[in-house]
């Protein structure tokens, strides 16, 4: 019935499962490593401090600054997390405190829905409803002169990109608070929100502040909506209404042109290298973050 | 208790209602939104055929290339992803279980991992696909999708696997059965639903994602017919309509990514729906 007899056959399934395991386990490195080694020539030739202050963008010249795109990214990264993070917040203390079990189950699909939309349909939402609303709406109200591809835009399809991950640690983080916590409180006369707001906030506080943290690595790195929404031009943004042009961006933009010219491929690698850098430092301070929070509920 | 505090429940009661509601508010804008603009355009025409020349300055044809591109595509990635992602899911949880510090690790490793933003992937898989020789192709584009669903994949395999009990284990080992007999024989069969789940998940994420197949998969006007050959997807397919000035291109970007939205709903509705069909096989504790 079968081609090999027990033994052999768990010989096979065992260096299938370990030859696997060593590959998923060194993918982090392997991409470090990988596009460390392709953004070498441009790490050598310039002086970090250069690349990564330097406003001057003009790589037919050799100049790689990548203060521009930095800024960028963070402004729109910020934004978006000022936006969606008290949203997220107040939501997830609604549903697992003030509603019942059964109104979990009506977010939990929706949350679902809006992680599962493409980028690039969010970023279609963006040009369709955003874009207009801040050109013809929020430009005149404060009176800016604004095509709506700007920084303001980007951050505010961004913030809707990440209220699921956020909103999911968040529900997480409250609903493992032990029930008696709250109870205590509740039977020395405090109210409800008294006891949100000085018991359950104290002590989620690291969970909350990972949730926070997990949704800014992934705003920084989102690529497709934000190109499209964000104007993409390479200047320091002076306000909110601006347009910018993000790191993801970049590269995504540029990876046509980047073979002709010298050194340009390794700038969009040195590009994205800073994105893998940031993601995995961010991601490692909130591991941390997570640890600490369950040994403390524990 | 004091009044103020009584003013500041009501307030924040209210904020948390309007949160919460506008979230609910804003997914049914976008969903009506790409239907509203998106079925105005939709037409058997754009579903069955693939771009004839001119169609990029509004002249007939569809994005059959893309659908099909896009399909085959994330079917080659959830695939790969599968046989590399099985084993690992199966391997923490049956030959590690003891190795609690190396599980911890290791799930860390994978969740940061999944952190990484796909351009970044796209970024590496470009420079692999050069490093090796590669074009930009169906293969090129499907293995680094492939590297960006693993963790995916992956890390909702283990969320279900670790929830099979000890004793089901015990029982496996009394009877006489090895390690990976265990792993591929009981503990799939234990956890399909949750393993189905997995996939689509992985899937959904393989095609729609956009930037990670932006520099490896290329992009053609005709259907895909070879590993080796560029492939048309649907997220980009979406973005070049976009950027084109003419109204009746842009109007086909609208109905692409309705096509988009409806297969990522389908996909999702089918991870609920077959979630619970096969609980039958499913030994209850």
């Amino acid at each position: 019935m079968y081609l090999l007899n027990r033994i052999q056959r768990h010989r096979v399934n065992y260096t299938w499962m370990i030859v696997s395991l060593l590959l998923v386990a060194s993918l982090p490195f392997l991409l470090f490593l990988g596009l460390y080694l392709k953004s070498f020539l441009l790490i050598h030739d310039y002086h970090l401090g250069d690349l990564l202050f330097s406003k001057v963008w003009k790589p037919g010249s050799g100049k790689f600054g990548f203060y521009p795109f930095i800024v960028g990214s963070i402004w729109v990264t910020l934004l978006a997390m000022l936006i969606s993070a008290p949203i997220c917040l107040l939501t997830a203390i609604y549903v697992t405190q003030y509603t019942r079990k059964r109104f979990l189950r009506i977010m939990h699909p929706a949350i679902d829905i809006l992680a599962g939309i493409p980028s690039v349909v969010y970023g279609v939402w963006g040009i369709l409803v955003i874009v207009p609303f801040i050109s013809c709406f929020v430009g005149p109200l404060f009176g800016v002169q604004t095509l709506g591809y700007s920084i303001l835009a980007a951050a505010l399809v961004l913030s809707v990109m990440i209220i699921p991950f956020i909103l999911n640690i968040l529900i997480e983080v409250f609903r493992t608070i032990p029930v008696e916590l709250k109870e205590a409180s509740l039977s020395l006369g405090a109210t409800q929100w008294q006891t949100v707001k000085i018991v359950l906030i104290k002590k989620a506080l690291p969970g909350i502040i990972a949730a926070f943290g997990f949704g800014l690595a992934r705003a920084f790195g989102e690529t497709m909506a934000v190109l499209m929404v964000v104007g993409n031009v390479v200047k320091l943004p002076k306000s909110v209404f601006d347009p910018g042009y993000t790191l993801p961006a970049l590269i995504a933009n540029n990876y046509g042109e980047m073979l002709s010219i010298p050194r340009y491929e390794s700038a969009l690698m040195f590009a994205a290298l800073i994105l893998l850098a940031v993601s995995l430092f961010f991601n490692l301070v909130m591991h941390f973050f997570i640890d600490r929070y369950n040994k403390f509920s524990a | 208790m004091k009044l103020s505090g009584k003013i500041e429940e009501k307030v924040f009661k209210v904020l948390m209602v309007i949160a919460t509601y506008s979230i609910l508010a804003i997914l049914a804008l976008i969903i009506y939104t790409i239907f509203a603009k998106g079925i105005k355009a939709l037409s058997w025409e754009i579903l069955t055929q693939v771009p004839k020349g001119g169609y990029y300055y509004g002249k007939g044809g569809g994005i059959l290339n893309a659908i099909l591109g896009s399909l085959s595509l994330a079917f080659g990635a959830t695939f790969l992803a599968f046989i590399v992602g099985l084993p690992v899911a199966l391997y923490i949880n049956v030959f590690l279980i003891r190795w609690k510090k190396l599980i911890i690790f290791i799930r860390f490793i994978l969740d940061l991992v999944w952190g990484i933003p796909s351009i970044v992937y796209g970024a590496f898989g470009f420079s692999m696909m050069i490093l090796l020789g590669l074009q930009t192709s169906l293969l090129a584009g499907m293995l680094t999708v492939t590297l960006f669903i693993l963790p995916i994949m992956i890390r909702s395999m283990d969320e279900i696997l670790r929830t099979v009990p000890i004793g089901l284990s015990e029982a496996a080992y009394s009877l006489g059965s090895n390690k990976s007999e265990l792993a591929f024989k009981i503990f799939t069969r234990q956890t399909v639903s949750g393993i189905i789940t997995a996939i689509l998940l992985s899937f959904g994420r393989a095609i729609g994602d956009a930037a990670s197949v932006l520099f490896t998969a290329g992009y053609t006007d005709n259907l895909p017919n070879s590993l080796m050959e560029p492939v048309a997807t649907l997220p980009l397919s979406i973005f070049f309509q976009l950027s084109s000035p003419v109204p009746a291109v842009q109007d086909r970007a609208y109905a692409s990514a309705l096509v988009l939205t409806l297969i990522i709903l389908i996909v999702s509705l089918f991870s609920r729906g077959l979630g619970k069909r096969y609980h039958k096989t499913k030994i209850n504790f």
